[in-house]
């Protein structure tokens, strides 16, 4: 079964929502329930495959263990940073093999989901170490780490939200606004993914043969294929994002959301406070501020600009290799860091961009050129400007 | 430490951070929608109050909306201090 894709995960998803609305209505027993409706949808989702079972099994244990035996160490006064490291560390570990195992086509300790629960796990870790997280539940956080709606897809929830959530059932009217939501969002999701996602990649074709009348004609064909794309992964991307995010309203949890009209954002940074916004926070949070804190106590950089370029590359580098290590997604992550550190360096330099960025011609042109940017971040993301390279290459 | 010398202390330190002495006079707008500090020049004030005060605040402690003018700076470093 895959999920918001398969028949029989809709089907098995609408019989697990109406006991949900059942004891969202009567007040009580909804996280009991979600807890027990999450089991039974992930028990299907790694069914098919024992190894995969396994892996996730394993994957699980080992993130429980380092969670607990940190908060433990950070109870009881000790707060050793050994056993931290050594949890981020094994925490970190399956998708790192993971991923690394794949370009040998081995795929090690995979499962549906790894990326997004090893980034959950390690927010947990990182908020246990900064004192943040001080009282946990295991089946609370077994809960936030395998919650069934956003497994496999995101959007990345952050585990004291969430816990919040489950703190609070909400009273019966607003819990019947949440589900009245939570129903929208999944037949809008399912629209935005079912229907316009189809139609784009219907028209995208990126196999045709560059054989063509003219190359005048290939080229334009290629251009199309890129917004094609473009178009393809928002809707497709989003539209998951938008259907986990209406199903876990219907059990309570008002997962964040994940886009916000990215096709609008008037420069790069803009963009990715509207692209896949709960990635890009993570990062920000917890790889982005921490290099930053960490260059700036040491005095690293001599300057602010290149501390700042530095932890862009350094922060997309690493989305680049969280979608794998494919030559594609890590130039993919390359060039939007280089983007961000050129965005950056020339807003705080330019006296062009500082007298001029409220005009509004200067506000189109410089969304006309981050759209541009952005198509072509999707054509390296995709394998289609290697795809045409390798072409050339080979005549 | 008084309030006083605190107030100050944190005036100065944004003052140098956002490279504007307006910090001193307008203490309630909103220093990112000001446009003089950015999520760089946040980390920088949390790390100049660790240096300065001995208070550390993780970055994701406190919401923006918690800590987005002088006095709402000053009122997080006192409450830890």
């Amino acid at each position: 079964m895959t999920f918001y894709t398969s028949a029989s995960f809709f089907i098995l998803l609408a019989a697990l929502i109406v006991p949900a609305a059942a004891f969202g209505v009567w007040g009580r027993g909804l996280k009991c329930w979600g807890m027990a409706a999450s089991a039974i949808m992930l028990a299907f989702l790694y069914s098919s495959s024992a190894v995969q079972a396994a892996a996730f099994g394993l994957f699980v244990a080992i993130a429980t263990a380092g969670a607990f035996a940190t908060l433990a160490s950070w109870k009881w006064g000790a707060k050793s940073m050994a056993v931290y490291r050594i949890s981020l560390a094994c925490t970190l570990a399956p998708l790192v093999i993971y991923k690394v195992s794949a370009v040998f086509d081995q795929n090690l300790l995979a499962f549906a989901g790894i990326s997004y629960v090893t980034f959950k796990a390690v927010q947990v870790l990182i908020e246990i170490r900064d004192g943040l997280i001080d009282d946990m539940r295991v089946r609370d956080y077994l809960y936030f780490l395998t919650f069934f709606a956003t497994i496999t897809s995101g959007p990345i929830d952050r585990s004291r939200r969430f816990m919040d959530d489950l703190k609070h059932q909400p009273s019966r009217s607003d819990y019947l606004e949440l589900l009245s939501r939570g129903l929208l969002l999944l037949l809008v999701g399912a629209v935005f993914q079912l229907v316009f996602a189809s139609i784009a990649l219907h028209y995208y074709a990126p196999d045709r043969s560059l054989v063509v009348p003219s190359i005048a004609y290939g080229v334009a064909r290629q251009i199309a294929n890129a917004y094609l794309y473009a178009l393809y992964l928002f809707f497709d991307f989003a539209g998951y994002s938008l259907m986990a995010m209406g199903a876990s309203y219907c059990f309570g949890i008002v997962t964040p959301r994940n886009f916000q009209a990215p096709f609008a954002a008037v420069d790069m940074k803009d963009f990715w406070n509207r692209w896949h916004i709960t990635l890009s926070t993570w990062l920000r949070d917890f790889v982005f501020m921490r290099f930053v804190r960490w260059a700036t106590r040491r005095r690293v950089f001599s300057s602010r600009l290149s501390c700042a370029c530095t932890a862009y590359v350094v922060d997309m580098a690493i989305m680049g290799a969280w979608h794998g290590l494919t030559p594609d997604y890590l130039a993919y992550g390359l060039y939007h860091g280089g983007l961000l550190a050129a965005t950056e360096a020339y807003q705080k330099r330019s006296s062009f961009h500082k007298r001029h960025k409220q005009a509004r011609w200067y506000r189109v042109l410089s969304w006309f050129v981050t759209m541009q940017l952005v198509i072509f971040g999707f054509a390296l993301f995709s394998g289609q400007l290697r795809t045409i390279v390798e072409r050339i290459i080979n005549g | 430490m008084d309030r006083n010398m605190l107030e100050q202390e944190v005036i100065d330190l944004l003052a140098d951070i956002c490279d504007d002495d307006a910090v001193a006079e307008e203490r309630d707008i909103d220093l990112f929608d000001a446009g003089l500090l950015d999520s760089l020049a946040g980390i920088e004030v949390l790390v100049a109050i660790e240096e300065r005060f001995g208070v550390q605040i993780a970055p994701t402690e406190v919401e923006r909306a918690e800590m987005n003018s002088v006095n709402k700076i000053i009122d997080r470093i006192a409450e830890r201090l």
